[in-house]
């Protein structure tokens, strides 16, 4: 296998026997990205002289033996990530000229652990979307099938490590963001705990669901990446003041004599047969390594959508009043006034889903909507979490598809964002509930297109997720698969 | 029921987004197909529910007010699409 398709774990250790440097493992990174970003399109800014100058120091510090955990690795960060001096557009025409002043606090822990960054990567607009063809920059495609999408909104960053364009990428996810794409590029994806990872510097889309996590080739990395990032910061707020456990000590335990719940609610009618076998599929190995597997209802589900496409965008019309012309982004050319200004510039700088979801929310907040919408839907977001604490008295851990179908076509669902938005059906329950999803490999359709389960913990039990992704890994070799690019 | 022109139009500047007439007449379809698809909020009895805005809302939380170091102005001002000195420049407010 070539540097550029190997784990983290595995390049660390080879790292630290000096078995390859991490200018030698940087390099084999960008050669591959020149080679097939022609075609993937993952990226929207490589930072090439960057990325030289981070291994070089890697290399210092591994001689020294200063190194830790993911020192000298090659890390692509979705372009939604401020990374001092790097250009972040959040693929918007908004910020196309905007360069970050200082580091999000991930960055900041990245650059502390010694990896080396290898650029900006293609997501939808402001995250909003599940296909990534909503960047201002051109649409990614999956490295599995090039004339379908990659997930969204990091599609760039599920892309790059499927395409081995980047070791392991950092994306966020609002509704399912990380796990989706994940699920459609046969890599795993995690979604930690609400307050787990500091938002400070991560450019905002609806602040009550937003959460930073890993895409990874295996389960491992993901620990590794989440081990990295986690933690308080006084930054955020809403970080929470909890101690990271050591994920990779417990990950090892086996299943036996965990229950995994397995609601019957995500098993319905219209989802594809091939997708509902892998994962029957999967619960099954685990069954067979001595997990019990128990049968639980989470009867909200099928208002998850309803909720969160009155909560998500009502955040994110408020979140994006910020973007007004004055201080940073796109400005209209000779504003007649300070009202034209804003509407000008934002009506420009703006593509039409993040118009769309503006609208939406806009909507839901006006005088005599609030009620009836945005009151509504946080009550029925209530009902969804105590779904989720009810079925939790009873299993450690829920197993479900991460997604209804396969990969869809490029153009596919763009002109219906209501059938855009169904394909989050079941990733976007964890989000309103706060709790912690994961989605990993477990199998391919007939036509070689990637299909992946979600696990989904108790709050703060990220721990479990490992432990059982980790599992059902060592009876499997989906996540050794990798595309022919 | 379809949105009208004029219920888009009036969202369009509580949003203060400009928007052009075949934007205005597809955002009357689509968010006419949104709204429509929510509604389904509507099945559920909530009398009594409370209401969730955060899943980990504790009040507001509070720290010392101690001064920390900020960015420079030169640093930020790098972003501005204009600026004057240590000021953003806008149009005339006052007329």
């Amino acid at each position: 296998m070539e540097l550029f398709q190997k784990p983290a774990h595995q390049l660390a250790d080879m790292l630290r026997k000096k078995e390859v440097s991490s200018t030698e493992l940087t390099k084999a990174v960008l050669e591959r990205i020149r080679q097939v970003d022609d075609r993937v399109h993952a990226y929207i800014t490589v930072t090439e002289d960057l990325a030289l100058q981070m291994a070089a120091e890697a290399d210092k510090r591994l001689q020294s033996g200063d190194a830790k955990a993911l020192t000298g690795i090659p890390v692509g960060l979705k372009d939604i990530f401020l990374a001092k001096g790097t250009r972040t557009t959040c693929a918007s025409k908004m910020l196309d000229n905007f360069t970050a002043p200082y580091d999000a606090t991930v960055v900041a822990r990245l650059r502390e652990a010694g990896a080396v960054f290898t650029g900006k990567l293609n997501m939808d607009e402001f995250a909003m979307g599940s296909s990534t063809e909503n960047s201002a920059y051109g649409v990614t495609r999956n490295p599995w099938d090039l004339e379908r999408i990659p997930g969204g909104s990091s599609g760039g960053s599920s892309a790059a490590v499927a395409a081995g364009e980047a070791t392991m990428t950092l994306g966020t996810d609002t509704g399912g963001s990380i796990r989706q794409p994940a699920s459609l590029t046969s890599t795993v994806g995690l979604k930690p705990t609400y307050g787990r990872v500091s938002r400070y510097g991560v450019i905002a889309f609806a602040s009550s669901l937003d959460q930073v996590g890993p895409i990874t080739q295996d389960v491992e990395d993901a620990a590794l990446l989440l081990e990295t990032i986690a933690g308080r910061d006084p930054r955020d707020s809403t970080s929470a003041e909890r101690a990271v456990p050591d994920y990779r000590a417990d990950m090892k335990k086996g299943v036996k004599g965990l229950k995994i719940g397995i609601p019957k609610e995500y098993f319905v009618e219209g989802m594809d047969p091939q997708i509902e076998a892998a994962v029957r599929k999967a619960i099954d190995d685990l069954k067979a390594q001595g997990a019990e597997v128990v049968e639980v209802s989470l009867p909200h589900t099928k208002y998850a959508v309803s909720t969160y496409y009155i909560v998500a965008p009502a955040e994110a019309s408020s979140n994006l009043a910020r973007y007004d012309g004055v201080r940073f982004g796109h400005r209209a050319a000779n504003p007649e006034n300070l009202l034209d200004l804003y509407m000008r510039s934002r009506g420009e700088g703006f593509g039409p889903e993040v118009k769309r979801r503006i609208m939406v929310g806009t909507y839901a907040l006006s005088s005599g909507y609030y009620d009836a919408y945005y009151l509504k839907a946080q009550q029925a977001r209530t009902l969804i979490r105590a779904d989720f604490d009810k079925a939790f008295e009873q299993v450690d851990v829920i197993l479900t598809p991460t997604t209804p179908g396969p990969a869809f076509k490029l153009g596919e669902k763009t002109d219906d964002p209501l059938q855009m938005y169904l394909s989050d059906i079941f990733t976007i329950a964890c989000n309103l509930a706060g709790i912690p999803g994961m989605s990993l490999p477990c199998g391919f359709t007939d036509d070689k297109l990637p299909i992946g389960m979600q696990l989904l913990g108790k709050a703060w039990d990220e721990a479990t997720l490992f432990r059982v992704g980790w599992a059902y890994e060592q009876s499997q070799n989906w996540h050794q698969m990798r595309a022919a690019l | 029921m379809k949105l009208d022109k004029q219920a888009v139009e009036k969202i369009a500047v509580l949003a203060r987004l400009q928007l052009k007439p075949d934007e205005i007449e597809r955002l009357q379809t689509q968010l006419t197909g949104i709204l429509d698809y929510v509604e389904q909020l509507n099945e559920l009895d909530t009398k009594g529910v409370e209401p969730t805005a955060h899943v980990e809302a504790k009040g507001t939380p509070l720290r010392e007010d101690e001064p920390h170091e900020c960015l420079p102005f030169d640093e930020f001002l790098k972003n501005a699409p204009d600026a004057k000195g240590t000021a953003f420049r806008v149009p005339r407010i006052i007329e």
